[in-house]
């Protein structure tokens, strides 16, 4: 494994005493050592126990309940159906847009489950043996309905629908504009959408049938560049469903006092949470006490925590007790989200070169029931970047099935569309006899590269893109040139390596910082960001420590609680966090640094220019008078007004307000909300190398070798940095070489509910030699230069594998991911790929 | 009336000191009670609320069930002695290390330290149908849901099929019938001893029973005899997981080399049928033959005569043949290793 010198290798060295330098984040003893608590940890007096019942049908309309004999169990306190629960409500953003409730989301419980696992209610009991009792004592009676698993299933003529109104989600139509108010963002609306029996001509072909698609986009002339390639494929590749499987279900607490809800659960945001559990349970944000130091894994799936926390919250107050709800295993297979499955057909033209002259994309993407993913809209955006094709048409359509619900998952659609074009990519260096590095350079992005649909008649374009650079860089370090020559077969063994490209959103911008310098020249910096695992809960408040002039021991942070005072920050999703709250640290340390100034102007004299900020004091540039921290946060309470909180800048977030104005009074606190300007759509980059063995005679094969090589811009604190790009990358190679989800397509039923059917990786599955390094040339757009990592990776993971394993094998041995055992052995024995290629959950 | 898969129910928990205890409950309460070891089967029925024993006799605290013995040469395993010291065991690293290995392939570190010997060969199928609560044959119901058009079988058997297909993934069991172990087992009407394969039966024999044990019965040890000590051993289990996963098929054989040629020779292969497999047939064919790649081919190809595979498991035909033929005629490792 790397260490710190890794992170700047082939980089400028960092010129900061804490940004770019190891360190232990405050939060890593406790839990190493077991003490952190998670939500499931916590005990209230008098706390209660509920249980879900689960609808035990794809899809059914539940008729009548009769629980009579569970709540006449001794122990039974209640019982919450979805008649109970508020309805969907809008929402507004951080600019004001107002967005209007999709009344066919996820409610948490329901009358009309739409897949084997929707809770349909909930019972109350005093431990949970009694409430597991009383769940089995409910007589449900259940009218079976229509129900489809495989979307392609779906859109066949006459093929069943997965909701009674519908099989796809479409664009909603948009309300007439309310004057001085952004447009609102409107839910998508379901339609039935059915193929011919014509467009399933190909199928058992193994060819994605394209029929009608519900959106499409083009950018450039795709004729012209079909006609002017050398060489034009026409592939197939379906990508697995799989579930977040974070180590921590989402179990939830809650109890109610004083008006107030108090909400225990795991989250990828802190702040964000309030809002979301204020609108489901239709409340005001100020009733709501949301408390989460701790959370086992989101991936995506606990972006505001989850809405089946409102089944405690609401069965607390209609007990008058504090309700656990703890997740099991099964329980988190069904409602723990995941990630979609798509299947993609590619028509790619390349130059002899191998340019990407023209690409033509074509994907279906299985929804589950629920509320729309964007995965595959998403899925062309990235292609569009990462391959830089010089004309590209873009297809796809969303389908709904009974499935369980999907939410975003590391990568959304990215890591799917990398799956989907880099066998593609791969073959086409094979047939063309260009070199597979060459080839991803040749295509990669650079500079301010533009991407993706024309939006009023003109692409986006990203901040910068230095992945040519992770390409050279990752080449000489894996030793590329001299592996590719290397021996392929010797006896039963097989060797390949692989190359892969990947990329994803790395930042967004907008939020708010805070913090306090105290009396005892101490930093207290307040963090609303959830603690997930990734360490940007920390990390990022390097920054404001370090332009302050703070030693990070003098540094108290604090979070987990949103009654501790917290700015509003963004959710640890998206891979935004390091970039969006270093901007936002380094605007607090700024206006700190500003307020410094303006004490020491006001009371030593001169102008606040006159005065620089270090080593824990602000002083008079080139020597001369000043003052301590700890002097001026003294003399920022005297002063108070804006030094000390009680005056407020006007851009900063509510939610943040009321935080600063709760702590002022105790220090010179400090303010900001990121302002900066930003050129461009922040992405990261990786170029991921691989290399396998292959067992001929069992199909096993083990990752003998792996290197991922990160544009992430300025690097922040290198082991987590080292830690997410290796784990997102073994959550990728997950997808390479086990995960997936199984179902019995004539009962609508999934058979993979556990861990050892649902193979996530193990520790033994990873790389027997695994390493990571980063470019380190800062993103010109942000002013620390430092870009987010947690979802490149896994595209890049996924894909090198698969890539190695095609040089290896050859083109003829899968079409789909994931590659097990029995898929190589088959298709070796015959010759041919023999895995069912279309099949949705084998 | 709903169905929930959490939270065990109660029952009646004894924790008998001697076997003779624990055989006068099991005898006492019968089709009732549930006799639990390292219990990684047991609490998965439980909890999932499938399995509803009224009785769980616990034989964790009966001594007498546990340790590792030298006997006549051979060994002698109490049955609730867990993988983990099997597969530490000095004596069984020497003299049998086939089933050290074999045991160590088992599950993960975690369930090896918990889960027993004993246990590990009686432990229910996994076929997902039927841990899942479907009302399939082997739980008493009338179909097989793994062997209809659209059902998902890639784990399932090729082999010994009737009715279920489901599969045995006892990782040791192959290695204890290549070593031809002794069951020992207490009945109500005293000590019976069974060759090791024959404690395992298929569904034609009873759909609803992995093993020869009926309620009331207690498999108290294993006894490996002398026979096959330091002979040379082969061990293999093709799984999707490096750890912590069932076998997609396993392959153990013991075999004994004189001058060249192959003098003696038991082999098994497990995840193949609903008991494992001993190959007497490939056995006989190979005795008097070198141990070669030739003999491994011809062996490979006569273990999988009869096999029919299912819409999914086709793979596991030539996996089988490719095993057989591995533990004969050997591995080939790559040049560059």
């Amino acid at each position: 494994m790397s260490d710190a010198k890794n992170a700047t290798k082939n980089g400028p060295a960092t010129k900061y005493k804490l940004i770019g330098k190891n360190y232990v984040t405050p939060d890593l003893y406790a839990k190493v050592t077991g003490r952190s608590k998670y939500a499931e940890d916590y005990r209230a007096d008098g706390m209660l126990f509920c249980k879900l019942l689960l609808s035990p049908m794809p899809h059914a309309r539940v008729r009548k309940i009769d629980a009579s004999a569970a709540l006449a169990m001794p122990g039974v306190k209640g019982i919450l159906t979805a008649d109970e629960l508020p309805p969907p409500a809008d929402s507004i953003n951080d600019n004001g847009t107002v967005i209007l409730a999709n009344k066919r989301g996820d409610r948490g419980l329901t009358m009309e489950p739409l897949y084997q696992g929707d809770p349909i209610l909930a019972v109350a009991a005093v431990d949970e043996v009694t409430a597991a009792d009383a769940i089995e004592k409910i007589k449900l009676d259940l009218e079976p309905l229509p129900f489809v698993v495989d979307p392609l299933v779906s859109l066949r003529p006459n093929g069943p629908n997965a909701r009674l109104d519908g099989n796809v989600w479409v664009r909603g139509q948009q309300p007439p504009p309310q004057p001085g108010r952004p447009p609102a963002v409107v839910p998508p609306e379901v339609t039935t959408l059915k193929w011919t029996d014509a467009d399933f001509a190909e199928y058992n072909e193994g060819k994605l049938p394209m029929g009608k698609a519900t959106d499409e986009w083009t950018v450039g002339d795709l004729d012209a560049g079909f006609k002017n390639a050398a060489l034009v494929l026409d592939e197939t590749f379906v990508t697995p469903n799989s579930s977040h499987q974070t180590l921590e279900t989402r179990t939830a607490m809650a109890y109610w006092q004083n008006g107030k809800v108090f909400v225990h659960t795991g989250t990828q945001s802190t702040s964000q949470t309030v809002p979301a559990i204020a609108r489901w349970l239709g409340i005001s944000p100020d009733d709501v006490v949301f408390i989460s130091e701790y959370t086992g894994g989101g991936f995506g799936s606990k972006i505001t925590g989850a809405i089946t926390l409102i089944i405690p919250a609401l069965l607390a107050k209609k007990c008058n007790a504090p309700v656990m709800m703890r997740i099991s295993r099964e329980e988190e297979n069904f409602i723990g989200r995941g990630r979609p499955s798509l299947h993609g057909r590619m028509k790619v033209g390349f130059s002899k070169e191998g340019r990407i002259t023209a690409l033509d994309m074509f994907v279906v993407c299985d929804n589950g029931p629920y509320d729309q993913v964007g995965d595959a809209a998403s899925c062309g955006r990235i292609v569009s970047l990462l391959y830089q094709p010089e004309a590209m048409r873009f297809r796809y359509t969303t389908v709904l099935t009974n499935t369980p619900p999907r939410s975003p998952q590391s990568s959304p659609g990215g890591m799917q569309g990398i799956a989907l074009m880099e066998p593609v990519i791969a073959k086409a260096a094979r047939k063309l006899g260009v070199d597979q590095v060459t080839i991803r350079h040749l295509n990669a992005p650079e500079g301010k590269a533009k991407f993706g649909p024309l939006i009023n008649g003109k692409q986006q374009y990203v901040t910068s893109a230095f992945i040519k650079e992770a390409l050279e860089r990752g080449s000489e370090m894996f030793k590329w040139d001299e592996r590719k020559n290397q021996p392929k077969r010797s006896g039963t063994t097989a060797r390949g390596v692989g190359v892969s490209s990947s990329c994803y959103v790395g930042g967004s911008i907008g939020f708010d910082a805070l913090c306090i310098i105290k009396p005892d020249g101490k930093l207290y910096i307040q963090s609303g960001i959830g603690n997930l695992g990734t360490e940007s809960l920390i990390d990022v408040h390097r920054v404001a420590a370090e332009f302050i002039g703070v030693p990070w021991e003098k540094c108290e942070i604090t979070w987990g609680s949103s009654a501790k005072n917290l700015p509003w920050a963004c959710p640890s999703g998206g891979s935004q966090t390091t970039h969006a709250m270093t901007r936002a640290a380094h605007a607090v340390a700024m206006d700190a640094i500003k307020k410094l100034q303006m004490i020491a102007a006001h009371d030593l004299g001169g102008k606040p220019d006159d005065y620089e900020v270090a080593n824990e004091r602000v002083f008079r540039k080139g020597g001369g008078a000043g003052m301590s921290l700890a002097q001026a946060a003294k003399r920022a309470i005297q002063l108070g007004g804006i030094y000390d909180g009680h005056e407020l800048p006007k851009d900063i977030n509510k939610f943040t307000a009321a935080s600063a104005t709760a702590l002022a009074g105790q220090g010179l606190l400090a303010v900001a909300k990121d302002t900066y300007p930003r050129d461009g759509v922040t992405h990261s980059y990786v170029a991921t190398f691989a290399e396998v063995e292959v067992d001929l005679e069992t199909g096993q094969y083990k990752i003998t070798d792996f290197l991922a090589y990160a544009d992430v811009g300025t690097v922040i604190h290198p082991r987590a940095l080292g830690g997410q790009i290796l784990g997102r990358s073994t959550l990728g190679i997950g997808h390479a070489i086990g995960q997936k989800w199984v179902y019995d397509q004539h009962y609508g039923l999934p058979v993979a509910k556990r861990f050892h059917h649902t193979k996530p990786p193990t520790i033994l599955d990873i790389p027997q030699k695994m390493d990571w390094a980063a470019v380190g040339i800062p993103d010109p757009e942000t002013p620390i230069g430092a870009r987010g990592i947690g979802e490149p990776p896994v595209g890049g993971g996924c894909a090198a594998i698969l890539n190695a394993l095609s040089d290896a094998l050859g083109d003829e041995i899968f079409r789909r991911a994931p590659v097990t055992a029995d898929v190589i052995l088959a298709s070796l024995e015959a010759g041919r790929p023999m895995q069912e290629p279309l099949t949705a959950h084998i | 009336m709903a169905v929930i898969h959490d939270v065990m129910p109660a029952f009646e928990l004894f924790q008998p000191p001697t076997i003779d205890d624990a055989l006068r409950l099991l005898g006492q309460y019968r089709a009732d009670a549930w006799a639990m070891a390292g219990g990684l089967d047991t609490f998965d029925w439980l909890k999932d609320r499938i399995k509803r024993p009224k009785v769980v006799v616990d034989l964790s605290q009966i001594n007498e069930l546990r340790g590792i013995r030298e006997q006549n040469g051979g060994v002698e395993i109490g049955a609730t002695t867990t993988l983990t010291e099997v597969v530490r065991h000095p004596l069984i690293r020497e003299k049998f290390s086939i089933l050290s290995t074999g045991a160590e392939a088992a599950a993960s570190p975690q369930i090896r330290n918990q889960g027993t010997i004993g246990g590990n060969v009686s432990q229910d199928t996994r076929c997902w149908y039927y841990r899942a609560g479907w009302p399939c044959y082997r739980a008493g119901g009338n179909t097989c849901f793994a062997d209809t058009p659209t059902a998902i079988n890639r784990e399932h058997a090729i082999l010994g099929a009737d009715r279920c297909v489901a599969v045995n993934p006892s990782d040791s069991a192959p290695c204890l019938i290549a070593l031809d172990a002794k069951f020992v087992i207490r009945t109500p009407k005293g000590e019976r001893v069974v060759n090791a394969e024959d404690y395992f039966i298929g569904p034609g024999i009873d759909i609803t029973r992995m093993n020869i044990l009926q309620p009331g019965d207690l498999l108290t040890a294993i006894r490996i005899p002398a026979d096959w000590a330091g002979a040379q051993f082969y061990f293999e289990k093709v799984r999707d997981r490096n750890v912590w996963d069932f076998p997609l098929m396993n392959v153990a054989s013991a075999m004994f080399v004189t001058s060249g040629k192959i003098d003696r020779i038991r082999i098994a292969v497990n995840a193949a049928a609903a008991h494992p497999l001993r190959l007497a047939a490939v056995e006989d064919a190979v005795r008097g033959k070198e141990p070669n790649a030739a003999t491994g081919e011809m062996a490979g190809k006569l273990a999988i005569q009869g096999a029919r595979p299912l819409r999914f498991n086709a793979y596991k035909i030539p996996l089988m043949r490719n095993l057989v033929k591995r533990a004969i005629g050997g591995v080939e490792k790559p040049a560059w290793a």
